[in-house]
C-alpha cells in the first residue's frame, strides 16, 4: 500500500477529528480575540490583567495542585515500591486496591470523603475519642478537603506507572551494586531511584496537569470556597455567562500545561542523551 | 587476596536443598570451576559465597575471616552475573567507577584506575557508551572489569561466557585465563559447559542436586570420575564391564580402531562416523555382544572409516578405570 491510498483511508476520521474535535476547541480558544461587530482585540486578556481576582484563582489552582501533585508523590512512590517487595498474590490484591477507585465514579468517591471527613466524619470522631482534638476539625469546604480529595483521586495515575517501572527492575542490578560495596542507601539513590525517575517524571506531570483541570471534586469539596480555575470557568460559562473572558482563561491555561510539558520533555531529553 | 573454605554450607528452599552440605577449599591465586547440569545449584552457592544469600547451615570463611553473617557490602568480592548486570543509566565509564566511588575514591584517580581496567579487557575507547549500545561480548567484559576495577580479594563468575556465540566463547575464554593469571586473584567459575570446565580452572568441582560429587584437577576427574555421573557429565563415557562385576570407563580417546585382522582385538561395525575436525568420530557395534555401543575418537589424518565397515576395536586394560 502506497502514502496516498493509505491517507484515503485516515482521511475521513481525520475529517471527523478536525471537525468534531479541533474545530471547536479553535473556535473557543478564538472567542476571545473577536468582537462583537469590532473584529480582533486583545481586550478580553486585558481585562484579565486588570481583575486580580482572576490571577488570583489562576495561582491558586497552581498551587493547590502543586500541594495535591507533591502528596501523591509522597504517598505513591512509598505505595509502589512497598508493594514491588509483596508476594504474587498480595501484590495482586494490592493492584486491585489501587485500580478499584477507577470504576467507581469520581462523585461517588469524592462525596464518600464528605462521609469520612465531615464534622461527624469517621476521622472526626476517631480523633476526638482517641482525645486529640475536643472540637472538630474543619476538613471539608477548605483547601485541606480539596487536596485530600484531589490526591485520592488521582493516585492510581501516580502509582501504576511508578509500579510498572519498579518491577522492571532486575533484582540482580540491586544485588551487583550490594556486591560491588555500596551501602542500601547509596543503592537506593543511585541504582534504584534513576532507574524510576522516567515513570516518576511522566506520572508527576500527569497527575499536575490533570489537577490544573480539575473540576468535581474541588466543586464538592470546595463547597464553592476554594475557587479553582475550572469552577470560574463554570460560572463564567454556565451563570454569568462571559464566554470571551471562559475562552482567555482557558487559552492561558493550556499554555500553563503545554509551558510545563516542554520543561519535561527538555529534562527527559538532557536525561536519556 | 584470600583463599575460600566452605564447612557443610546448606542452603534450603522448603524441601529443595539447593546447597546440601557442600565442602571446598579454594586456596589463594587458584582458579576452581563449578560446573553442574541445570538447577545444581551452582549460582545459589556463587550467591552464598558472595553474602546475596544466607546458608541455612555450615560456615563460610574468606581469607581466613569467618564471614557468614557479613553482609555483600564488606566482602570485597568481585561478582560477575551471568546475565552482566550492568547499570543501564549509567555509560561503561561510570558502571566501572561505581565500586571505587562507593569506596570514596574519586576524581583523576579513578578515573585512571577505571580506564586501566577496560583496557586490560580492551574495551578501551568505548567508555562513553551506554550498555545498551554493546555487543554481548562486549557488556561481559564491562562486567569483568567493574569487577576487578577495586581489587577484589575474590572473584566470582556465573556463566559468565554463556549467554556468547562458541567463537567468542573460545576467544574470551582464553582472555579470561590470561586475565586471572596476571591479577593472581582467586577465582570460582561457575559453568554447565565441561570443556569450558576443563580447559580454565586449576581444579573442578561437580556438583549435582546440591551436592558435591568430585573435587580434582581436571585430567583427574575426566579419566579418574569418582562416579557415574561425573564420568558422564565430563564427556562421552564408555562402560564396559569387569571380571569382577564392577564397570569400567573407558574414554573414546583411549579406543583403537582398526582395520579388521590386524593386532587382535574385537569385531564391531561402524554405525556413524562423525568428523569433528582435528578429530573423527565413531559410533561402533560391537559383534555378537550385548554391550552397549562403544564411542572412538581418533585424530584424523585424512583417511577415515565409513559407516558399515566392518573394524577391529581394542583398549589396553591400563585405561579402564574402574567407576567406583
Ligand atoms: N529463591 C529461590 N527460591 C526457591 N528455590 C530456589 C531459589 N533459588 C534457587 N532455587 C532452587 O534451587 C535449585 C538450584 O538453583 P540454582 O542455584 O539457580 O541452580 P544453577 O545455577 O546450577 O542452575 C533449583 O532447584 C532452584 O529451583
Ligand atoms: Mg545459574
Amino acid at each position: 500500500m502506497n502514502r496516498s491510498t493509505g491517507f484515503a483511508f485516515i482521511a475521513p476520521l481525520l475529517v471527523l477529528m478536525v471537525v468534531a474535535f479541533n474545530l471547536p476547541i479553535i473556535y473557543m480558544l478564538g472567542l476571545a480575540f473577536w468582537d462583537k461587530g469590532r473584529g480582533f482585540t486583545l481586550e478580553h486578556y486585558e481585562g484579565l490583567l486588570e481583575a486580580p481576582v482572576y490571577l488570583r484563582v489562576l495561582g491558586n489552582t497552581l498551587r493547590i495542585s502543586l500541594i495535591a501533585t507533591i502528596a501523591n508523590v509522597a504517598i505513591g512512590y512509598p505505595l509502589a515500591h512497598w508493594m514491588r517487595g509483596l508476594g504474587r498474590r498480595a501484590r495482586l490484591i494490592a493492584i486491585a486496591l489501587v485500580v478499584l477507585p477507577f470504576w467507581v465514579s469520581i462523585l461517588v468517591r469524592t462525596y464518600a470523603w464528605i462521609v469520612v471527613l465531615g464534622n461527624g466524619g469517621l476521622v472526626n470522631r476517631s480523633l476526638q475519642w482517641l482525645g486529640l482534638t475536643d472540637a472538630p476539625v474543619q476538613f471539608l469546604y477548605n483547601e485541606l478537603g480539596v487536596t485530600i480529595g484531589m490526591a485520592n483521586v488521582l493516585l492510581p495515575f501516580l502509582v501504576l506507572p511508578l509500579f510498572a517501572a519498579m518491577i522492571r527492575i532486575d533484582d540482580r542490578l540491586l544485588q551487583a551494586a550490594a556486591s560491588l560495596g555500596a551501602p542500601p542507601r547509596t543503592i537506593f539513590w543511585k541504582v534504584y531511584f534513576p532507574l524510576t525517575l522516567p515513570a516518576l517524571a511522566a506520572g508527576t506531570l500527569l497527575v499536575f496537569i490533570l489537577c490544573l483541570g480539575f473540576y468535581v471534586t474541588p466543586a464538592v469539596l470546595g463547597g464553592g470556597r476554594v475557587p479553582m480555575i475550572s469552577n470560574l470557568l463554570d460560572t463564567l460559562i454556565n451563570q454569568i455567562p462571559r464566554w470571551e473572558q471562559a475562552s482567555a482563561i482557558s487559552t492561558i491555561l493550556l499554555i500553563v500545561a503545554l509551558v510545563i510539558f516542554a520543561g519535561y520533555r527538555r529534562l527527559d531529553r538532557k536525561a536519556s542523551a | 587476596m584470600s583463599d575460600i573454605r566452605l564447612e557443610g554450607v546448606s542452603k534450603r528452599y522448603g524441601a529443595v536443598a539447593a546447597a546440601d552440605e557442600v565442602d571446598l577449599a579454594v586456596a589463594q591465586g587458584e582458579f576452581v570451576t563449578i560446573l553442574g547440569p541445570s538447577g545444581s545449584g551452582k549460582t545459589t552457592l556463587l550467591s552464598l559465597i558472595a553474602g546475596l544469600n544466607r546458608p541455612t547451615a555450615g560456615r563460610i570463611f574468606i581469607g581466613g575471616r569467618d564471614v557468614t553473617d557479613a553482609p555483600a557490602q564488606q566482602r570485597n568480592i568481585g561478582l560477575v552475573f551471568q546475565s552482566y548486570a550492568l547499570f543501564p543509566h549509567m555509560t561503561v565509564l561510570e558502571n566501572v567507577l561505581f565500586p571505587l566511588g562507593v569506596r570514596g575514591i574519586g576524581g583523576a584517580a579513578a578515573r585512571t584506575q577505571a580506564l586501566d581496567a577496560l583496557k586490560l579487557v580492551r574495551l578501551d575507547g568505548l567508555q562513553d557508551r551506554r550498555p545498551s549500545q554493546l555487543s554481548g561480548g562486549q557488556q561481559q567484559r564491562v562486567a569483568l572489569a567493574r569487577s576487578i576495577v577495586f581489587k577484589p580479594d575474590i572473584l566470582l563468575l556465573d556463566e559468565p561466557l554463556g549467554a556468547l556465540d562458541r567463537k567468542l566463547r573460545e576467544e574470551l575464554q582464553v582472555e579470561l585465563k590470561q586475565l586471572q593469571r596476571s591479577l593472581g586473584v582467586t577465582t570460582l567459575l561457575v559453568t554447565h559447559d565441561q570443556e569450558e570446565a576443563l580447559s580454565l580452572s586449576d581444579r573442578i568441582m561437580v556438583l549435582d542436586k546440591g551436592r558435591t560429587q568430585q573435587v580434582a584437577a581436571p585430567a583427574e576427574a575426566y579419566l579418574r570420575p569418582a562416579n557415574r555421573f561425573v564420568a558422564e557429565f565430563l564427556g562421552i563415557a564408555n562402560f564396559v564391564g569387569l571380571a569382577d562385576g564392577r564397570t569400567g570407563l573407558v574414554r573414546p580417546e583411549r579406543v583403537r580402531v582398526g582395520p579388521t585382522g590386524i593386532n587382535g582385538g574385537r569385531p564391531a561395525r561402524v554405525v556413524e562416523t562423525i568428523y569433528l575436525g582435528q578429530m573423527v568420530r565413531y559410533h561402533l557395534a560391537l559383534q555378537g555382544g550385548e554391550d552397549s555401543p562403544v564411542v572412538a575418537a581418533l585424530p584424523f589424518v585424512g583417511k577415515a572409516f565409513a559407516a558399515g565397515d566392518e573394524v577391529a576395536v581394542s583398549w589396553d586394560t591400563a585405561d579402564i578405570w574402574p567407576v567406583p
